[in-house]
């Protein structure tokens, strides 16, 4: 199999006296969507712009198509696309001009007509980067990443903020991509965009690589288990309800009881019962099928989610 | 040069789409312009003359206001950092708006002249040459100075602040005002340590009275601007950050204040000489014996 085309070896980044990255390791496959899933704060953004060449890391070693971002920005540069998290435009740059500009930094160009296109953005084409939705900046954001034809791209967040309907919208481009060859790193904090997209997923906590394979074996790995979240109306102590039917594993996050169960339905009759003969009542009760946020729980004892 | 070249257009087109460039690089000139000539000179083509130096050094002064909030606004709203993915080059970036900042400068200087020929029958602008050198190394070493406040200042708030202070000494120690001839002499002797006051005075030597590019009061003017342009751009080149977070390094404004050394060096000189300030003195003094315009008792030490 050839070499990785993007290596992470012991990565380490202090701001100050917080270490930020704290030797993370990772390997992305050419052709691959790479995801880093973790809360905000967990290193992510850090750990891609220092792939970036934006900034300088304090140990380890990183390695994007066989250049050092340290040593060689330049040609790095030339091989890379990203949609960066917290940037802009200035307001008065029509869209097609901000396409052109870009494309004209570098040796190899795409048409940027074609990117237009591609990205629903022909009909604004003229109008101010000032005067676009949220979601349209986003779109011209992951279209101005592509206008070097790059072999790796990063999209960092490339939906936080929008809402669900937008958001979507660019699951959909970048399911698109997905078909192109093209290397994809992205980071985010929403599972569904992580399990949606990602070939390979890296969970990110603190700064340290808590998980990594695809979404599907993150999953089995958690046993597969469906996840309880019940809401008492007076504290209930972790131990008994670990003995309930089916009930593989159960604990406190922020004040609700998550169980994970091989069956759920004798589990939630089981449950019922026993609250019964403690006096305790049922707040509220939901179930979700396994998902990329039940290993986060089970690694770090707290949720991906805000 | 090729993403230079992009960039510097750029800088134009966004510039021209600013409504607060209109009010800034169109209708203050103007008013300056009309304020010293119509005003000031009364109408009077030789009089409108000899303001044409401080009116010219104020449109050409001005322009580092603009360019340091913009780099600076530019920095703050994450727009640099996007930048830094592509291949453009702190250099590409700065050079651009250097550039861009004197194609946008230079027309209202020209029509400045246009002005005084057309509306006040100004029929002789003396030497063209120093003139134009002056306002181009003129343009270029205070838009670079603007360079240096935004490499040492975070927020646009602290830029229009340190803009302000060290925009009032410029015009009002210098002669861009009033005339430097009739400032009180402490003030005088201050105002050799500013850069402006060379401008000034120096763009009223190739106006009023004719000096050539070699004169001693053209080149050194055009010298120590020169020398100062480059340290500034130097310095900025070296300060430059396209981080909104990244922390402006603690001896950045040692540095920056270096770069008044040169101005500081030629101000001792000019206080023990007296050159520019008799220079200052002589044309100030010939208005008042229209018959001998060109004043050129500044070349005696």
């Amino acid at each position: 199999m050839a070499s990785p085309i993007l290596q992470v070896e012991n990565l380490v980044k202090r701001y100050g006296d917080v270490e930020a990255v704290r030797g993370v390791s990772f390997a992305v496959e050419e052709g691959e969507v790479f995801g880093l899933l973790g809360p905000n704060g967990a290193g992510k953004t850090t750990t891609v712009e220092i792939l970036e060449g934006l900034r300088t890391p304090d140990g380890g070693h990183v390695s994007v198509c066989g250049l050092d971002p340290q040593q060689n920005p330049e040609a790095l540069k030339h091989e890379i696309g990203a949609a960066l998290q917290s940037t802009s435009l200035p307001d008065k740059l029509r869209v097609m001009e901000a396409l052109r500009l870009f494309a004209s930094f570098y040796k190899r160009r795409r048409n940027p007509e074609e990117l237009l296109d591609r990205f629903g953005l022909k009909e604004k084409r003229g109008a101010f980067y000032g005067q676009l939705s949220g979601g349209q900046k986003q779109r011209l954001a992951l279209a101005m990443a592509l206008v070097n034809d790059p072999k790796v791209v990063f999209f960092d967040e490339p939906t936080a903020g929008l809402d669900p309907q937008v958001r979507r919208e660019i699951y959909d481009i970048i399911e698109e991509l997905k078909g192109g060859k093209k290397t994809i790193v992205m980071t985010t904090h929403y599972i569904e965009e992580a399990e949606r997209l990602c070939d390979r997923v890296a969970i990110i906590d603190h700064g340290k690589v808590i998980a990594l394979g695809s979404p599907r074996e993150l999953k089995a790995r958690s046993g597969g288990a469906t996840r309880i979240e019940v809401r008492l109306s007076k504290p209930e102590s972790n131990g008994t309800l670990k003995t309930l039917e089916g009930v593989v594993d159960a604990r406190e996050v922020d004040g609700i009881y998550v169980i994970h169960s091989k069956r759920p339905p004798q589990t939630i009759v089981s449950m019922v019962k026993h609250l019964e003969a403690q006096g305790n009542e049922l707040v509220g009760l939901e179930i979700a099928t396994p998902s990329l946020e039940d290993v986060f729980i089970e690694m770090t004892g707290r949720r991906l989610r805000d | 040069m090729k993403n230079f070249a992009a960039l510097t257009r750029m800088r134009i087109q966004l510039t021209l789409r600013n409504k607060m460039f209109l009010f800034f690089s169109v209708i203050m000139p103007f008013g300056f312009f009309f304020l010293y000539a119509g005003v000031f000179a009364k109408g009077i083509p030789f009089v409108v003359r000899y303001f044409l130096g401080p009116v010219i050094a104020l449109t050409v002064m001005g322009s580092f206001w603009g360019l340091s909030a913009a780099l600076v606004m530019f920095r703050e709203q994450g727009i640099l950092r996007r930048f830094h993915v592509t291949p453009v080059t702190p250099g590409d970036m700065l050079a651009s708006s250097i550039v861009a900042n004197f194609v946008l400068t230079l027309p209202t200087v020209l029509i400045e002249f246009l002005f005084a020929r057309t509306i006040f029958h100004v029929t002789h602008f003396g030497n063209l040459v120093s003139a134009f050198l002056l306002i181009a190394i003129g343009t270029m070493s205070f838009a670079s100075m603007g360079l240096v406040v935004a490499s040492v200042t975070n927020t646009m708030q602290e830029t229009q602040v340190i803009n302000q202070l060290i925009w009032l000494p410029l015009i009002f120690l210098s002669g861009a005002t009033v005339p430097l001839a009739t400032l009180p002499l402490v003030v005088k002797r201050v105002g050799l340590f500013l850069p402006a006051t060379y401008l000034v005075t120096g763009l009223q030597s190739a106006i009023f009275s004719s000096f050539a590019p070699w004169s001693l009061d053209v080149l050194l003017a055009l010298c120590s601007l020169a020398l100062w342009a480059f340290l500034t751009f130097f310095l900025s080149a070296q300060l430059f950050r396209w981080e909104p977070e990244s922390k402006i390094p603690r001896r950045a404004k040692l540095l920056a204040a270096s770069t008044a050394i040169p101005f500081l060096l030629l101000g001792i000189w000019e206080n023990r000489t007296n050159r520019t300030i008799a220079q200052a003195q002589a044309m100030y003094d010939s208005l008042n014996a229209p018959s001998k315009p060109a004043a050129s008792s500044g070349k005696t030490p």
